[in-house]
Protein backbone atom coordinates (compact mmCIF):
# COMPACT_ATOMS: atom_id res chain seq x y z
CA UNK A 1 0.00 0.00 0.00
CA UNK A 2 1.19 3.47 -0.67
CA UNK A 3 2.26 5.69 2.16
CA UNK A 4 0.52 8.70 3.60
CA UNK A 5 2.85 11.17 1.82
CA UNK A 6 1.95 9.58 -1.55
CA UNK A 7 -1.73 9.90 -0.76
CA UNK A 8 -1.74 13.57 0.26
CA UNK A 9 -1.50 15.17 -3.24
CA UNK A 10 -4.14 12.76 -4.53
CA UNK A 11 -6.50 13.58 -1.66
CA UNK A 12 -5.88 17.29 -2.22
CA UNK A 13 -6.67 16.91 -5.91
CA UNK A 14 -9.98 15.21 -5.12
CA UNK A 15 -10.80 17.78 -2.42
CA UNK A 16 -10.10 20.59 -4.91
CA UNK A 17 -12.32 18.98 -7.55
CA UNK A 18 -15.20 18.40 -5.14
CA UNK A 19 -14.73 21.85 -3.59
CA UNK A 20 -14.77 23.44 -7.03
CA UNK A 21 -17.97 21.58 -7.86
CA UNK A 22 -19.55 22.83 -4.62
CA UNK A 23 -18.81 26.43 -5.62
CA UNK A 24 -19.66 26.04 -9.31
CA UNK A 25 -23.36 27.05 -9.01
CA UNK A 26 -22.24 30.53 -7.88
CA UNK A 27 -20.89 31.17 -11.37
CA UNK A 28 -22.99 28.86 -13.55
CA UNK A 29 -25.98 29.52 -15.78
CA UNK A 30 -28.86 27.08 -16.10
CA UNK A 31 -27.23 25.19 -19.02
CA UNK A 32 -23.97 24.78 -17.17
CA UNK A 33 -25.75 23.69 -14.01
CA UNK A 34 -27.72 21.04 -15.89
CA UNK A 35 -24.61 19.83 -17.74
CA UNK A 36 -22.47 19.50 -14.62
CA UNK A 37 -25.31 17.77 -12.76
CA UNK A 38 -25.41 15.22 -15.59
CA UNK A 39 -21.62 14.83 -15.45
CA UNK A 40 -21.69 14.27 -11.68
CA UNK A 41 -24.31 11.55 -12.24
CA UNK A 42 -21.98 9.97 -14.80
CA UNK A 43 -19.13 10.28 -12.29
CA UNK A 44 -21.14 8.30 -9.71
CA UNK A 45 -21.93 5.75 -12.43
CA UNK A 46 -18.25 5.54 -13.40
CA UNK A 47 -17.22 5.14 -9.76
CA UNK A 48 -19.59 2.18 -9.48
CA UNK A 49 -17.95 0.46 -12.46
CA UNK A 50 -14.46 1.34 -11.21
CA UNK A 51 -15.15 -0.84 -8.16
CA UNK A 52 -15.71 -3.80 -10.47
CA UNK A 53 -13.25 -3.24 -13.30
CA UNK A 54 -10.44 -1.21 -11.75
CA UNK A 55 -10.47 -2.73 -8.28
CA UNK A 56 -11.71 -6.31 -8.68
CA UNK A 57 -10.72 -6.97 -12.29
CA UNK A 58 -14.24 -7.89 -13.42
CA UNK A 59 -15.01 -6.33 -16.80
CA UNK A 60 -18.78 -5.87 -16.75
CA UNK A 61 -20.27 -4.90 -20.09
CA UNK A 62 -23.85 -4.63 -18.90
CA UNK A 63 -23.59 -1.98 -16.23
CA UNK A 64 -26.19 0.26 -17.87
CA UNK A 65 -28.85 -2.26 -16.79
CA UNK A 66 -28.39 -1.27 -13.14
CA UNK A 67 -28.31 2.42 -14.05
CA UNK A 68 -31.51 2.06 -16.07
CA UNK A 69 -33.28 0.00 -13.40
CA UNK A 70 -32.52 2.70 -10.81
CA UNK A 71 -33.92 5.34 -13.17
CA UNK A 72 -37.04 3.35 -14.13
CA UNK A 73 -37.71 2.40 -10.50
CA UNK A 74 -37.67 6.10 -9.54
CA UNK A 75 -40.30 6.86 -12.17
CA UNK A 76 -42.43 3.72 -11.89
CA UNK A 77 -42.62 3.81 -8.10
CA UNK A 78 -43.59 7.50 -8.00
CA UNK A 79 -47.32 8.32 -7.77
CA UNK A 80 -48.89 9.65 -10.99
CA UNK A 81 -49.79 13.10 -9.73
CA UNK A 82 -48.19 13.42 -6.34
CA UNK A 83 -44.65 13.77 -5.04
CA UNK A 84 -43.04 10.57 -3.81
CA UNK A 85 -41.23 10.59 -0.50
CA UNK A 86 -37.48 10.59 -1.12
CA UNK A 87 -36.92 8.69 2.12
CA UNK A 88 -38.33 5.49 0.64
CA UNK A 89 -38.14 6.14 -3.12
CA UNK A 90 -34.34 6.45 -3.17
CA UNK A 91 -33.66 3.28 -1.11
CA UNK A 92 -36.29 1.39 -3.12
CA UNK A 93 -34.71 2.40 -6.45
CA UNK A 94 -31.23 1.51 -5.23
CA UNK A 95 -32.55 -1.80 -3.83
CA UNK A 96 -34.17 -2.65 -7.19
CA UNK A 97 -30.83 -2.19 -8.97
CA UNK A 98 -29.00 -4.12 -6.23
CA UNK A 99 -31.50 -7.00 -6.44
CA UNK A 100 -30.97 -7.30 -10.19
CA UNK A 101 -27.19 -7.10 -9.62
CA UNK A 102 -27.49 -9.95 -7.12
CA UNK A 103 -29.26 -12.15 -9.69
CA UNK A 104 -26.87 -11.22 -12.52
CA UNK A 105 -23.78 -11.51 -10.32
CA UNK A 106 -24.78 -14.84 -8.78
CA UNK A 107 -24.92 -16.42 -12.25
CA UNK A 108 -22.35 -14.45 -14.25
CA UNK A 109 -19.59 -14.76 -11.63
CA UNK A 110 -19.57 -18.52 -12.28
CA UNK A 111 -17.87 -17.59 -15.57
CA UNK A 112 -14.59 -15.85 -16.29
CA UNK A 113 -12.90 -13.63 -18.85
CA UNK A 114 -14.70 -13.06 -22.13
CA UNK A 115 -17.59 -15.30 -21.03
CA UNK A 116 -18.21 -13.02 -18.04
CA UNK A 117 -18.24 -9.99 -20.35
CA UNK A 118 -20.76 -11.65 -22.69
CA UNK A 119 -23.01 -12.96 -19.90
CA UNK A 120 -23.25 -9.51 -18.27
CA UNK A 121 -24.03 -8.02 -21.69
CA UNK A 122 -26.72 -10.65 -22.26
CA UNK A 123 -28.39 -9.88 -18.92
CA UNK A 124 -28.32 -6.15 -19.70
CA UNK A 125 -29.89 -6.74 -23.09
CA UNK A 126 -32.62 -8.81 -21.43
CA UNK A 127 -33.42 -5.89 -19.13
CA UNK A 128 -33.27 -3.51 -22.10
CA UNK A 129 -35.82 -5.51 -24.08
CA UNK A 130 -38.12 -5.82 -21.06
CA UNK A 131 -38.49 -2.03 -20.86
CA UNK A 132 -38.34 -1.64 -24.65
CA UNK A 133 -40.92 -4.22 -25.67
CA UNK A 134 -43.40 -4.31 -22.79
CA UNK A 135 -45.94 -1.81 -21.47
CA UNK A 136 -44.02 -1.77 -18.17
CA UNK A 137 -41.35 0.57 -19.50
CA UNK A 138 -43.50 2.59 -21.90
CA UNK A 139 -41.71 1.19 -24.96
CA UNK A 140 -39.41 3.41 -27.02
CA UNK A 141 -41.34 6.52 -25.92
CA UNK A 142 -40.25 6.04 -22.34
CA UNK A 143 -42.09 7.40 -19.28
CA UNK A 144 -42.30 10.82 -17.68
CA UNK A 145 -41.93 11.58 -14.00
CA UNK A 146 -44.72 14.09 -13.44
CA UNK A 147 -43.84 15.20 -9.92
CA UNK A 148 -40.30 15.15 -8.52
CA UNK A 149 -39.75 13.48 -5.12
CA UNK A 150 -39.53 15.45 -1.90
CA UNK A 151 -38.03 14.85 1.52
CA UNK A 152 -40.56 15.66 4.25
CA UNK A 153 -40.10 15.62 7.99
CA UNK A 154 -43.10 16.04 10.29
CA UNK A 155 -45.36 17.23 7.50
CA UNK A 156 -43.03 19.98 6.25
CA UNK A 157 -40.97 19.66 3.08
CA UNK A 158 -37.25 19.84 3.69
CA UNK A 159 -36.05 19.15 0.19
CA UNK A 160 -37.79 19.32 -3.16
CA UNK A 161 -35.80 17.87 -6.04
CA UNK A 162 -37.77 19.90 -8.56
CA UNK A 163 -35.32 22.81 -8.69
CA UNK A 164 -32.13 22.69 -10.78
CA UNK A 165 -30.03 23.98 -7.91
CA UNK A 166 -31.52 21.49 -5.45
CA UNK A 167 -30.90 18.50 -7.70
CA UNK A 168 -27.37 19.82 -8.32
CA UNK A 169 -26.69 20.04 -4.60
CA UNK A 170 -28.24 16.65 -3.91
CA UNK A 171 -26.22 15.02 -6.72
CA UNK A 172 -23.04 16.67 -5.41
CA UNK A 173 -23.75 15.32 -1.91
CA UNK A 174 -24.31 11.83 -3.35
CA UNK A 175 -21.05 12.07 -5.31
CA UNK A 176 -19.11 13.06 -2.18
CA UNK A 177 -20.79 10.27 -0.18
CA UNK A 178 -20.07 7.62 -2.85
CA UNK A 179 -16.46 8.75 -3.22
CA UNK A 180 -15.95 8.71 0.54
CA UNK A 181 -17.64 5.32 0.91
CA UNK A 182 -15.56 3.73 -1.84
CA UNK A 183 -12.38 5.31 -0.48
CA UNK A 184 -13.11 3.74 2.88
CA UNK A 185 -14.03 0.43 1.30
CA UNK A 186 -10.87 0.13 -0.79
CA UNK A 187 -8.61 0.72 2.23
CA UNK A 188 -10.44 -1.86 4.31
CA UNK A 189 -9.71 -5.59 4.55
CA UNK A 190 -12.59 -6.19 2.13
CA UNK A 191 -11.11 -3.74 -0.37
CA UNK A 192 -7.64 -5.24 -0.08
CA UNK A 193 -9.12 -8.68 -0.68
CA UNK A 194 -10.73 -7.35 -3.87
CA UNK A 195 -7.35 -5.93 -4.96
CA UNK A 196 -5.80 -9.34 -4.27
CA UNK A 197 -8.47 -11.05 -6.36
CA UNK A 198 -7.68 -8.71 -9.23
CA UNK A 199 -3.93 -9.35 -8.90
CA UNK A 200 -4.13 -13.15 -8.59
CA UNK A 201 -7.35 -14.94 -7.73
CA UNK A 202 -5.70 -18.37 -7.69
CA UNK A 203 -3.25 -17.22 -5.02
CA UNK A 204 -6.09 -15.70 -2.98
CA UNK A 205 -7.92 -19.03 -2.95
CA UNK A 206 -4.71 -20.83 -1.98
CA UNK A 207 -4.29 -18.51 1.02
CA UNK A 208 -7.81 -19.27 2.24
CA UNK A 209 -10.11 -16.70 0.64
CA UNK A 210 -13.38 -18.02 -0.80
CA UNK A 211 -13.33 -15.45 -3.56
CA UNK A 212 -16.87 -15.87 -4.90
CA UNK A 213 -18.70 -14.12 -2.00
CA UNK A 214 -16.23 -11.21 -2.20
CA UNK A 215 -16.81 -10.79 -5.93
CA UNK A 216 -20.57 -11.09 -5.51
CA UNK A 217 -20.60 -8.48 -2.74
CA UNK A 218 -18.55 -6.13 -4.94
CA UNK A 219 -20.95 -6.76 -7.84
CA UNK A 220 -24.02 -5.95 -5.73
CA UNK A 221 -22.46 -2.82 -4.19
CA UNK A 222 -21.45 -1.69 -7.66
CA UNK A 223 -24.94 -2.35 -9.03
CA UNK A 224 -26.50 -0.44 -6.13
CA UNK A 225 -24.30 2.61 -6.74
CA UNK A 226 -25.09 2.46 -10.46
CA UNK A 227 -28.76 2.35 -9.43
CA UNK A 228 -28.25 5.50 -7.34
CA UNK A 229 -26.75 7.22 -10.40
CA UNK A 230 -29.73 6.07 -12.48
CA UNK A 231 -32.17 7.36 -9.86
CA UNK A 232 -30.51 10.79 -9.96
CA UNK A 233 -30.57 10.79 -13.76
CA UNK A 234 -34.25 9.88 -13.90
CA UNK A 235 -35.21 12.49 -11.31
CA UNK A 236 -33.04 15.20 -12.90
CA UNK A 237 -34.52 14.74 -16.39
CA UNK A 238 -37.99 13.71 -15.23
CA UNK A 239 -37.97 11.24 -18.07
CA UNK A 240 -36.64 7.74 -18.72
CA UNK A 241 -36.34 5.68 -21.89
CA UNK A 242 -34.83 2.31 -22.83
CA UNK A 243 -31.59 3.94 -23.99
CA UNK A 244 -30.63 4.21 -20.32
CA UNK A 245 -30.17 0.42 -20.33
CA UNK A 246 -28.52 0.15 -23.72
CA UNK A 247 -25.12 -1.40 -24.37
CA UNK A 248 -23.98 1.98 -25.75
CA UNK A 249 -24.17 3.41 -22.25
CA UNK A 250 -22.39 0.35 -20.80
CA UNK A 251 -19.61 0.98 -23.34
CA UNK A 252 -19.54 4.71 -22.62
CA UNK A 253 -19.03 4.25 -18.88
CA UNK A 254 -16.30 1.72 -19.56
CA UNK A 255 -14.57 4.30 -21.77
CA UNK A 256 -14.92 6.91 -18.99
CA UNK A 257 -12.95 4.86 -16.48
CA UNK A 258 -10.31 3.83 -19.04
CA UNK A 259 -9.96 7.44 -20.19
CA UNK A 260 -9.57 8.69 -16.63
CA UNK A 261 -7.21 5.94 -15.49
CA UNK A 262 -8.17 2.44 -14.40
CA UNK A 263 -7.57 1.39 -10.82
CA UNK A 264 -8.05 4.83 -9.28
CA UNK A 265 -11.26 6.39 -7.95
CA UNK A 266 -10.15 9.85 -9.07
CA UNK A 267 -9.65 8.36 -12.54
CA UNK A 268 -13.39 7.63 -12.71
CA UNK A 269 -14.12 11.19 -11.65
CA UNK A 270 -11.75 12.72 -14.21
CA UNK A 271 -12.85 10.28 -16.93
CA UNK A 272 -16.54 11.12 -16.53
CA UNK A 273 -15.82 14.83 -16.84
CA UNK A 274 -13.43 14.37 -19.77
CA UNK A 275 -15.83 12.10 -21.66
CA UNK A 276 -18.86 14.35 -21.20
CA UNK A 277 -16.96 17.55 -21.99
CA UNK A 278 -15.37 16.01 -25.10
CA UNK A 279 -18.83 14.92 -26.18
CA UNK A 280 -20.12 18.49 -25.75
CA UNK A 281 -17.09 19.87 -27.58
CA UNK A 282 -17.45 17.66 -30.65
CA UNK A 283 -21.22 18.21 -30.73
CA UNK A 284 -20.77 21.99 -30.82
CA UNK A 285 -22.03 23.44 -34.11
CA UNK A 286 -20.42 26.75 -33.18
CA UNK A 287 -17.01 25.07 -33.47
CA UNK A 288 -17.50 22.31 -36.03
CA UNK A 289 -20.44 23.61 -38.07
CA UNK A 290 -22.22 20.89 -40.05
CA UNK A 291 -19.48 18.39 -39.15
CA UNK A 292 -20.82 18.44 -35.57
CA UNK A 293 -23.37 15.86 -36.76
CA UNK A 294 -20.46 13.41 -36.99
CA UNK A 295 -19.35 14.04 -33.40
CA UNK A 296 -18.88 10.31 -32.77
CA UNK A 297 -15.92 10.35 -35.16
CA UNK A 298 -14.06 13.15 -33.40
CA UNK A 299 -14.81 11.72 -29.98
CA UNK A 300 -13.72 8.22 -31.03
CA UNK A 301 -10.42 9.40 -32.52
CA UNK A 302 -9.66 11.48 -29.43
CA UNK A 303 -10.34 8.52 -27.15
CA UNK A 304 -8.15 6.22 -29.27
CA UNK A 305 -5.33 8.78 -29.16
CA UNK A 306 -5.71 9.23 -25.40
CA UNK A 307 -5.63 5.52 -24.70
CA UNK A 308 -2.61 5.04 -27.01
CA UNK A 309 -0.61 7.94 -25.60
CA UNK A 310 -1.71 7.80 -21.97
CA UNK A 311 -1.51 4.19 -20.77
CA UNK A 312 -2.39 5.31 -17.22
CA UNK A 313 -5.24 7.52 -18.38
CA UNK A 314 -5.63 11.24 -17.87
CA UNK A 315 -4.53 11.04 -14.24
CA UNK A 316 -1.24 9.64 -15.56
CA UNK A 317 -0.60 13.03 -17.22
CA UNK A 318 0.97 14.26 -13.98
CA UNK A 319 3.75 11.66 -14.11
CA UNK A 320 4.22 11.81 -17.88
CA UNK A 321 7.11 14.37 -18.05
CA UNK A 322 9.08 12.31 -15.52
CA UNK A 323 8.39 9.14 -17.53
CA UNK A 324 9.55 10.75 -20.78
CA UNK A 325 12.67 12.13 -19.07
CA UNK A 326 13.39 8.63 -17.75
CA UNK A 327 12.98 7.11 -21.22
CA UNK A 328 15.16 9.78 -22.86
CA UNK A 329 17.87 9.27 -20.25
CA UNK A 330 17.65 5.51 -20.78
CA UNK A 331 18.05 5.95 -24.55
CA UNK A 332 20.96 8.34 -24.09
CA UNK A 333 22.70 5.90 -21.73
CA UNK A 334 22.08 3.07 -24.20
CA UNK A 335 23.57 5.10 -27.05
CA UNK A 336 26.60 6.03 -24.93
CA UNK A 337 27.14 2.41 -23.95
CA UNK A 338 26.98 1.19 -27.56
CA UNK A 339 29.38 4.03 -28.58
CA UNK A 340 31.89 2.90 -25.97
CA UNK A 341 31.61 -0.71 -27.17
CA UNK A 342 32.24 0.37 -30.77
CA UNK B 1 -2.40 -36.28 17.83
CA UNK B 2 -0.39 -38.43 15.45
CA UNK B 3 2.61 -36.85 13.73
CA UNK B 4 0.96 -37.63 10.39
CA UNK B 5 -0.55 -34.29 9.39
CA UNK B 6 -1.62 -35.10 5.84
CA UNK B 7 -2.52 -38.47 4.40
CA UNK B 8 -3.50 -39.27 0.83
CA UNK B 9 -4.92 -42.71 0.04
CA UNK B 10 -5.66 -44.25 -3.34
CA UNK B 11 -5.53 -40.87 -5.07
CA UNK B 12 -6.46 -41.18 -8.70
CA UNK B 13 -7.16 -38.52 -11.30
CA UNK B 14 -8.41 -39.29 -14.79
CA UNK B 15 -8.60 -36.78 -17.63
CA UNK B 16 -10.82 -38.62 -20.08
CA UNK B 17 -8.84 -41.69 -21.06
CA UNK B 18 -5.59 -40.43 -19.52
CA UNK B 19 -4.81 -41.44 -15.95
CA UNK B 20 -2.62 -38.58 -14.66
CA UNK B 21 -2.34 -39.95 -11.11
CA UNK B 22 -3.08 -43.59 -10.35
CA UNK B 23 -3.72 -44.96 -6.86
CA UNK B 24 -1.13 -42.82 -5.11
CA UNK B 25 -0.79 -42.89 -1.34
CA UNK B 26 1.51 -40.83 0.86
CA UNK B 27 1.85 -39.55 4.40
CA UNK B 28 3.36 -36.26 5.49
CA UNK B 29 4.73 -36.03 9.02
CA UNK B 30 5.70 -33.06 11.13
CA UNK B 31 9.46 -32.63 11.16
CA UNK B 32 9.88 -34.29 7.77
CA UNK B 33 10.52 -33.11 4.23
CA UNK B 34 8.84 -35.52 1.84
CA UNK B 35 10.01 -35.00 -1.73
CA UNK B 36 8.12 -36.15 -4.82
CA UNK B 37 10.27 -36.52 -7.90
CA UNK B 38 9.59 -37.69 -11.41
CA UNK B 39 9.99 -36.72 -15.03
CA UNK B 40 7.76 -34.10 -16.65
CA UNK B 41 4.24 -35.49 -16.93
CA UNK B 42 4.75 -37.93 -14.05
CA UNK B 43 1.75 -36.43 -12.24
CA UNK B 44 3.55 -34.49 -9.51
CA UNK B 45 1.72 -31.19 -10.03
CA UNK B 46 -1.61 -32.97 -10.42
CA UNK B 47 -0.97 -34.71 -7.11
CA UNK B 48 -0.16 -31.42 -5.35
CA UNK B 49 -3.27 -29.83 -6.90
CA UNK B 50 -5.43 -32.66 -5.57
CA UNK B 51 -3.90 -32.49 -2.09
CA UNK B 52 -4.40 -28.73 -1.91
CA UNK B 53 -7.99 -28.98 -3.16
CA UNK B 54 -7.45 -27.14 -6.41
CA UNK B 55 -8.82 -30.08 -8.38
CA UNK B 56 -10.93 -32.96 -7.04
CA UNK B 57 -9.65 -36.54 -7.28
CA UNK B 58 -11.50 -39.07 -9.43
CA UNK B 59 -10.97 -41.53 -6.57
CA UNK B 60 -9.23 -41.67 -3.22
CA UNK B 61 -9.25 -39.61 -0.04
CA UNK B 62 -7.26 -36.80 1.54
CA UNK B 63 -7.04 -36.44 5.31
CA UNK B 64 -5.75 -33.30 7.00
CA UNK B 65 -5.01 -33.47 10.73
CA UNK B 66 -7.04 -36.67 10.91
CA UNK B 67 -10.10 -35.18 9.19
CA UNK B 68 -11.37 -36.26 5.80
CA UNK B 69 -11.09 -33.09 3.67
CA UNK B 70 -11.60 -34.71 0.25
CA UNK B 71 -14.82 -32.76 -0.37
CA UNK B 72 -13.48 -29.49 1.06
CA UNK B 73 -12.74 -26.53 -1.19
CA UNK B 74 -9.21 -25.19 -1.52
CA UNK B 75 -9.86 -22.07 0.63
CA UNK B 76 -11.36 -24.20 3.39
CA UNK B 77 -8.34 -26.52 3.38
CA UNK B 78 -6.05 -23.48 3.45
CA UNK B 79 -7.87 -22.08 6.48
CA UNK B 80 -7.58 -25.50 8.13
CA UNK B 81 -3.79 -25.40 7.88
CA UNK B 82 -2.74 -26.37 4.35
CA UNK B 83 -0.38 -23.91 2.68
CA UNK B 84 0.90 -24.21 -0.87
CA UNK B 85 3.20 -22.45 -3.28
CA UNK B 86 3.17 -22.63 -7.06
CA UNK B 87 5.69 -23.49 -9.78
CA UNK B 88 5.33 -19.99 -11.21
CA UNK B 89 5.77 -17.08 -8.83
CA UNK B 90 2.34 -15.85 -7.75
CA UNK B 91 3.14 -12.90 -5.52
CA UNK B 92 1.18 -9.65 -5.94
CA UNK B 93 3.81 -7.54 -7.73
CA UNK B 94 2.24 -4.15 -7.06
CA UNK B 95 1.97 -4.69 -3.30
CA UNK B 96 4.78 -4.30 -0.79
CA UNK B 97 6.35 -7.42 0.73
CA UNK B 98 4.54 -6.69 4.01
CA UNK B 99 1.19 -6.22 2.25
CA UNK B 100 1.65 -9.51 0.37
CA UNK B 101 2.11 -11.30 3.69
CA UNK B 102 -0.57 -9.25 5.46
CA UNK B 103 -3.16 -10.11 2.83
CA UNK B 104 -2.31 -13.79 3.16
CA UNK B 105 -2.61 -13.55 6.96
CA UNK B 106 -5.92 -11.70 6.62
CA UNK B 107 -7.64 -14.91 5.49
CA UNK B 108 -7.18 -16.30 9.02
CA UNK B 109 -8.42 -13.20 10.88
CA UNK B 110 -11.90 -13.38 12.46
CA UNK B 111 -13.49 -10.95 9.98
CA UNK B 112 -11.46 -10.96 6.76
CA UNK B 113 -14.30 -9.07 5.00
CA UNK B 114 -14.29 -6.16 7.50
CA UNK B 115 -15.16 -3.16 5.33
CA UNK B 116 -15.00 0.03 7.38
CA UNK B 117 -11.67 -0.18 9.21
CA UNK B 118 -8.43 0.40 7.32
CA UNK B 119 -6.55 -2.86 6.68
CA UNK B 120 -3.44 -1.09 7.98
CA UNK B 121 -5.03 -1.08 11.43
CA UNK B 122 -5.55 -4.85 11.49
CA UNK B 123 -2.98 -5.74 14.16
CA UNK B 124 -3.62 -9.48 13.95
CA UNK B 125 -2.78 -9.75 10.25
CA UNK B 126 0.11 -7.26 10.46
CA UNK B 127 1.71 -9.15 13.32
CA UNK B 128 1.43 -12.49 11.53
CA UNK B 129 2.76 -10.90 8.33
CA UNK B 130 5.86 -9.43 10.00
CA UNK B 131 6.58 -12.73 11.74
CA UNK B 132 6.20 -14.73 8.50
CA UNK B 133 8.41 -12.33 6.55
CA UNK B 134 11.06 -12.54 9.25
CA UNK B 135 10.99 -16.35 9.26
CA UNK B 136 11.42 -16.34 5.49
CA UNK B 137 14.38 -13.95 5.71
CA UNK B 138 12.61 -10.92 4.29
CA UNK B 139 12.56 -8.65 7.35
CA UNK B 140 14.83 -6.10 5.64
CA UNK B 141 12.71 -5.63 2.54
CA UNK B 142 9.23 -5.28 4.05
CA UNK B 143 8.41 -1.99 2.34
CA UNK B 144 9.75 -2.92 -1.10
CA UNK B 145 7.26 -3.66 -3.89
CA UNK B 146 7.20 -7.42 -4.48
CA UNK B 147 7.70 -6.85 -8.22
CA UNK B 148 11.14 -5.32 -7.57
CA UNK B 149 12.50 -8.34 -5.65
CA UNK B 150 15.04 -10.75 -7.13
CA UNK B 151 13.77 -14.15 -8.30
CA UNK B 152 15.09 -15.85 -5.18
CA UNK B 153 13.47 -13.27 -2.92
CA UNK B 154 10.16 -13.72 -4.72
CA UNK B 155 10.33 -17.45 -4.02
CA UNK B 156 11.06 -16.67 -0.38
CA UNK B 157 8.06 -14.37 -0.38
CA UNK B 158 5.93 -17.24 -1.71
CA UNK B 159 6.97 -19.23 1.36
CA UNK B 160 6.41 -16.23 3.63
CA UNK B 161 2.86 -15.87 2.28
CA UNK B 162 2.25 -19.54 3.05
CA UNK B 163 3.64 -19.09 6.57
CA UNK B 164 1.43 -16.05 7.17
CA UNK B 165 -1.62 -18.31 6.91
CA UNK B 166 -0.34 -20.32 9.92
CA UNK B 167 -0.19 -23.64 8.07
CA UNK B 168 0.62 -27.06 9.53
CA UNK B 169 1.43 -28.56 6.14
CA UNK B 170 3.39 -26.91 3.32
CA UNK B 171 2.99 -28.13 -0.25
CA UNK B 172 5.81 -26.57 -2.25
CA UNK B 173 5.79 -26.91 -6.02
CA UNK B 174 9.33 -26.43 -7.34
CA UNK B 175 10.41 -23.70 -4.93
CA UNK B 176 13.98 -23.88 -6.30
CA UNK B 177 13.06 -23.43 -9.97
CA UNK B 178 15.30 -20.89 -11.70
CA UNK B 179 17.49 -20.28 -8.65
CA UNK B 180 21.28 -19.87 -8.59
CA UNK B 181 23.52 -21.83 -6.20
CA UNK B 182 23.52 -19.16 -3.48
CA UNK B 183 19.75 -18.71 -3.62
CA UNK B 184 19.27 -22.50 -3.54
CA UNK B 185 21.41 -22.76 -0.40
CA UNK B 186 19.39 -19.99 1.24
CA UNK B 187 16.09 -21.70 0.38
CA UNK B 188 17.29 -25.10 1.61
CA UNK B 189 18.39 -23.53 4.90
CA UNK B 190 14.93 -21.98 5.18
CA UNK B 191 13.19 -25.32 4.52
CA UNK B 192 15.43 -27.06 7.03
CA UNK B 193 14.47 -24.47 9.63
CA UNK B 194 10.76 -24.82 8.83
CA UNK B 195 10.51 -28.59 8.96
CA UNK B 196 10.63 -28.75 12.76
CA UNK B 197 7.18 -27.16 12.95
CA UNK B 198 5.64 -28.26 9.67
CA UNK B 199 5.14 -31.23 7.42
CA UNK B 200 6.60 -30.34 4.02
CA UNK B 201 5.85 -31.84 0.64
CA UNK B 202 8.47 -30.81 -1.89
CA UNK B 203 8.01 -31.30 -5.61
CA UNK B 204 11.36 -30.52 -7.17
CA UNK B 205 13.54 -31.20 -10.22
CA UNK B 206 16.87 -30.23 -8.62
CA UNK B 207 18.09 -33.69 -7.59
CA UNK B 208 21.12 -32.47 -5.63
CA UNK B 209 18.88 -30.27 -3.53
CA UNK B 210 16.28 -33.02 -3.06
CA UNK B 211 18.87 -35.49 -1.80
CA UNK B 212 20.31 -32.84 0.54
CA UNK B 213 17.04 -31.89 2.21
CA UNK B 214 14.53 -34.76 1.90
CA UNK B 215 13.85 -37.31 4.62
CA UNK B 216 11.61 -39.39 2.36
CA UNK B 217 11.48 -39.46 -1.42
CA UNK B 218 8.57 -40.71 -3.52
CA UNK B 219 9.36 -41.42 -7.15
CA UNK B 220 6.56 -41.18 -9.71
CA UNK B 221 6.51 -42.34 -13.31
CA UNK B 222 3.45 -41.95 -15.55
CA UNK B 223 1.17 -41.18 -12.59
CA UNK B 224 2.27 -44.21 -10.57
CA UNK B 225 4.53 -44.40 -7.51
CA UNK B 226 7.35 -46.76 -8.38
CA UNK B 227 9.33 -46.33 -5.18
CA UNK B 228 9.12 -44.52 -1.86
CA UNK B 229 11.71 -44.48 0.90
CA UNK B 230 14.76 -42.83 2.41
CA UNK B 231 17.17 -41.03 0.02
CA UNK B 232 19.81 -43.75 0.33
CA UNK B 233 17.27 -46.44 -0.57
CA UNK B 234 16.04 -44.41 -3.54
CA UNK B 235 19.58 -43.86 -4.73
CA UNK B 236 20.34 -47.59 -4.67
CA UNK B 237 17.02 -48.73 -6.15
CA UNK B 238 17.63 -50.29 -9.60
CA UNK B 239 14.09 -49.57 -10.78
CA UNK B 240 14.42 -45.86 -9.88
CA UNK B 241 17.76 -45.65 -11.61
CA UNK B 242 16.34 -47.29 -14.69
CA UNK B 243 13.24 -45.16 -14.78
CA UNK B 244 14.46 -41.76 -13.73
CA UNK B 245 17.80 -41.03 -12.12
CA UNK B 246 20.01 -42.35 -14.87
CA UNK B 247 22.67 -43.48 -12.40
CA UNK B 248 22.71 -40.26 -10.31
Amino acid sequence: MTGMSDQTPKAMFVALCLGGLALYPLAAGSYGLDLVTKIMVYAIFALSLELLVGTTGLVCFGHAAFFGIGAYAAVLLSPESDAAELGWLLPASVAAAAAYALCVGALSLRTQGVYFIMVTLAFAQMAYYIVHDTPLGGGTDGIYLNVKPVLSVGGSTWLNLDGALTIYGFTWACLVAVFGFLGLLLRSRFGRALAGIKANEQRMRATGFSTYPYKLAAFVISGAIAGLAGFLFGVKDGYVNPELLSWHLSGAVLIMIILGGLGHLRGALVGAFAFALLQEFFKSEAIFGAFARHWHLGLGLTIIASVALLPNGLIGLVGLPALWRQRLLGKARGAAASGEQA
Amino acid sequence: MSDILLRGQGITRRWGGLVAVNDVGLELKRGEVHAVIGTNGAGKSTLINILSGEIPPSAGTVQLLGQDVTAWSQPRRARAGLGRSYQRTTVYPGFSVLENCRLAAQARTPRPWHWWQSAQHCDASLGAARQAAQRAGLADVLSRPAGSLSHGEKRQLEIAMCLATAPQVLLLDEPLAGMGAEETDRMLALLAALKAQHAILLVEHDMDAVFRIADTITVMVNGVVIFSGAPAAVRSSPEVQAAYLGGH
